[in-house]
């Protein structure tokens, strides 16, 4: 493969450059309805499952077809919705936060052909390409991180336990028979690129080891007074180690039980490595949201410490995953977020309902914060 | 014949849910096959190699990247993530694999002219994998070489007029919701004012001059969909003064079961018939409401938007005319102090362009933030170390009982000398005239 040049002179960089042109401006790509009925939109209603209608004050409406995907995509996949764009929505299609492809149609008859081609075409290897859903009372897709895919400090991976999660969950993404509407999120590790501590449902992948430290390499790779600095529990001080071959190097040493396995300080320094298979695994979180209604934004709680990596499909955690959403349905009352529902039984009675079982791990000892998740009253349930 | 057997991988092909394993193999498939000729500009092979790598990690339980190195585009200091593998001689397709973050347009709305451009410059350029989209927002492209880095960035900003998104310590890309462009509840157009800062901004967005990174997001309601009060610095959150917008003949149809209520979103099971009064006036967090004789009384007054009586009746009721954006901020993720939510700086502030009023705020919060913040402190870990206060000060907004959800539960304050007539001056000689020692 020969180099080709786009026409960018290295001898001469800032020769013909352009810079700060910011992305394109929103209103290029908006569809013709959009663009007439924008700030106009009176109302919405889903139809069924995936299939939503905006009507504005000018009487037109819009249709919308919602599908999921993986958020990994390749251009051979965004070349075949690109495709689908062009045949039923003039060329036009938007992609909703939550990583889920909407197209958009002038009239019913076009979104239900449209539904129809989604839902019939498949990857080779057997699943959907574009399952229609996501809408109302029921589980969207969840948004994620790279994973091992392409992270360094990654915990476990992200498309494959979404993968996973997503398979046990589809049901609840095809229809709209919970309570309310339910989130999930998945991180790799707590650095959370995708933010999920205030999902309904958050899987983090979390470390247990401290880290290893390689000291031949650790000043050579690292500014040391940065690592020291990164850690949040100060556990972590210089010190002079001798190598198996006599000689004196400068590094660090570690308290290992100070340390919260954040990772932060293999962040900053590439020589205190703390991946282990075994050490690694999923916590699970539960009962965040981020919308303020009824009652107030919420952060998600621990409820299960530690599920190992089951790779390749996480059967443990997508089971409890199951069991969870399958209790909240039956039990939780209309509009209920998780989160309210299991503040209104107690969570006692979630650990109870969902057959969790509660260890010491659950009860919060990370500086003062924690003493206001103890209960300070009598009031409690058998 | 695949490169490298991924019988783990292959597991991730069944089940209903799009399998990304699938799409990989798919891609590795078009690049071999090279049906329209393209000249790869890495490896032809680096999808089997993703698959390769990524079989390994699910064989060890460990990823197998290393840290970024430092690789970037002249000038800029964010927008591209050095990445390569640990396994360079079992997998050279993906030695050096970087990714490029691609500022998102407004409302992640696209035409297929645009998009097709993206794929065809992936393809000839990257690993043809990207991700739609990073959790930021921005269009992730995952995988090139070094050299292609500055040939990607001439063709985006000569051929596509598109620039890169950010990374590091620098302004993030900022992001918004789908607005006012297909959605009733939108009190100002996030596309706009997202764009505007965007474009304002440009220079903080390109080159890293923060403590650590500092994220914008724009959500139109408190309903909240792109989640701004969770996980950005400053959450700009749609609302209204005025009084809720009552149709009074779709409130009835509404009782007399003629619309489903909350816009169909429950149609997945039999709850009975919709009772207004369980479903709505009873569930109201303020009791701001009441159904009485037939007609839906609101004390707007009382009314804090939560949004519930409007998502359950939106033929019915209407957001305010009155409309205008609550700031919030210091949301971050747990790391390292911990999870932070938003907290309430500015109640209501009109969105009017050019958004003064809002870059005002802006900017005096990046002062105090850039003047006072640590290495890596993000702004509410500033805001939880100096207080509050300080915070206020900074920015010359005057406290009010909004700011707090209640009133502080100790008397520990800190008092300055200039609010204490007399000062902190005082003479210990003529105290002890009155007090012996």
């Amino acid at each position: 493969m020969a180099f080709i040049s786009s026409g960018y002179n290295p001898d001469k960089p800032m020769g013909n450059r352009i810079t700060d042109i910011g992305p394109r401006k929103y209103d290029e790509f908006y569809p013709p309805i959009i663009k007439a009925n924008k700030g106009k939109w009176k109302y919405h209603q889903i139809l069924e499952p995936g299939v939503l209608v905006h009507v504005s004050e000018t009487g037109d409406k819009v249709f919308t077809v919602r599908c999921g995907g993986a958020r990994l995509m390749s251009v051979t996949h965004i070349r075949e919705i690109c495709d689908i764009a062009d045949k039923y929505c003039g060329g036009h299609l938007r992609f909703t936060t939550r990583n889920n492809v909407e197209f958009m149609a002038d009239s019913l008859d076009k979104a239900n052909a449209l539904k129809a081609d989604l839902e019939s075409r498949k990857f080779a290897g057997g699943s959907f390409k574009f399952p229609v859903g996501g809408t109302g009372a029921g589980i969207s897709n969840i948004v994620h991180t790279q994973g091992w895919i392409h992270c360094h400090t990654p915990a476990t991976d992200a498309s494959g336990p979404v993968k996973a999660a997503m398979d046990v969950l589809f049901d609840d993404f095809k229809s709209m028979r919970l309570p309310a509407h339910l989130r999930v999120s998945l991180a790799c590790c707590l650095n959370m690129c995708g933010a999920v501590h205030c999902s309904d449902i958050a899987i983090l992948g979390f470390h247990r080891k401290p880290p290893m430290l390689d000291h031949e390499y650790l000043d050579k790779m690292c500014e040391i007074p940065l690592a020291i600095a990164a850690c949040p529990t100060a556990a972590i001080r210089p010190s002079k180690v001798e190598l198996a071959n006599g000689k004196t190097v400068n590094s660090v040493a570690v308290k290992n039980e100070r340390c919260m396995f954040c990772g932060n300080c293999y962040t900053m320094c590439p020589s205190m490595p703390l991946a282990d298979d075994v050490g690694d695994g999923i916590v699970l979180m539960v009962g965040g949201k981020v919308s303020n209604r009824i009652s107030m934004p919420k952060f998600s709680k621990v409820v299960v410490a530690f599920i190992p990596n089951e790779a390749p499909r996480w059967p443990t955690t997508t089971e409890t995953i199951k069991k969870i959403v399958d209790v909240y349905a039956k039990d939780a009352n209309k509009y209920e977020r998780l989160g309210e529902w299991a503040e209104r039984i107690g969570w006692e009675r979630f650990f109870d309902k969902c057959e969790l079982e509660f260890t010491h791990h659950l009860i919060d000892d990370f500086r003062d914060s924690a003493y206001y998740t103890w209960r300070q009253s009598s009031q409690f349930k058998f | 014949m695949a490169k490298h057997a991924t019988p783990l991988l292959d597991q991730l092909e069944s089940g209903p849910w799009p399998s990304f394993v699938s799409d990989l193999k798919q891609e590795a498939e078009s690049r071999a096959k090279n049906e329209k000729g393209v000249e790869h500009q890495i490896p032809q092979d680096v999808c089997e190699d993703i698959l390769g790598i990524l079989e390994l990690s699910y064989k060890h339980g460990r990823t197998h990247w290393k840290h970024g190195g430092i690789v970037g585009v002249f000038g800029y200091g964010g927008g591209v993530i050095g990445r390569y593998c640990d396994q360079p001689e079992m997998f050279p397709g993906v030695a050096h694999f970087h990714t490029l973050r691609i500022n998102q347009p407004g409302g992640k709305f696209y035409n297929t002219k645009f998009l097709r451009q993206l794929c065809d410059l992936w393809d000839f350029r990257g690993s043809g994998m990207t991700n739609m989209h990073g959790s930021t927002g921005d269009i992730v492209l995952l995988g090139t070489t070094t050299p292609q880095l500055e040939e990607i960035f001439h063709t985006i900003t000569h051929d596509m007029n598109q620039d890169l998104g950010g990374s590091g310590s620098n302004l993030r890309t900022p992001s918004d919701c789908i607005g006012q462009a297909r959605c009733e509840y939108a009190c100002y157009d996030t596309q706009d004012l997202c764009y505007a800062l965007t474009m304002e901004y440009q220079d903080e967005l390109h080159r890293p001059a923060f403590p650590y990174k500092f994220k914008f997001k724009f959500d139109g309601c408190p309903n909240c969909c792109v989640a701004s009060i969770a996980r950005s610095d400053m959450s700009f959150i749609g609302t209204w003064k005025d009084d809720i917008r009552i149709d009074k003949k779709a409130v009835a149809a509404y009782v007399g079961g003629e619309i489903p209520p909350n816009a169909g979103a429950h149609s997945g099971r039999d709850w009975g018939k919709f009772d207004i009064v369980k479903e709505v006036i009873n569930l109201c967090p303020t009791k701001c409401m009441s159904y009485e004789g037939g007609k839906l009384s609101i004390n707007n007054r009382e009314c804090t938007r939560c949004m519930h009586c409007i998502n359950v009746m939106p033929q019915a009721l209407r957001i305010g005319n009155e409309k205008g954006v609550s700031i919030l901020v210091g949301a971050k993720a747990p790391i390292l102090d911990g999870a932070q939510m938003g907290s309430l700086l500015v109640p209501f502030v009109k969105v009017e362009e050019p958004y003064d009023k809002i870059k005002e705020v802006i900017e005096a919060i990046w002062d105090w933030w850039m003047e006072e913040g640590k290495n890596r402190e993000r702004l509410g870990e500033l805001i939880k170390r100096q207080g509050f206060q300080k915070l206020l000060e900074a920015t010359g907004i005057k406290a009010i009982p909004q700011h707090v959800k209640e009133p502080r539960t100790n008397p520990y304050i800190f008092w300055k000398e200039d609010e204490v007539k007399g000062g902190w001056d005082r003479d210990i000689n003529e105290f002890r005239k009155h007090h012996q020692r």
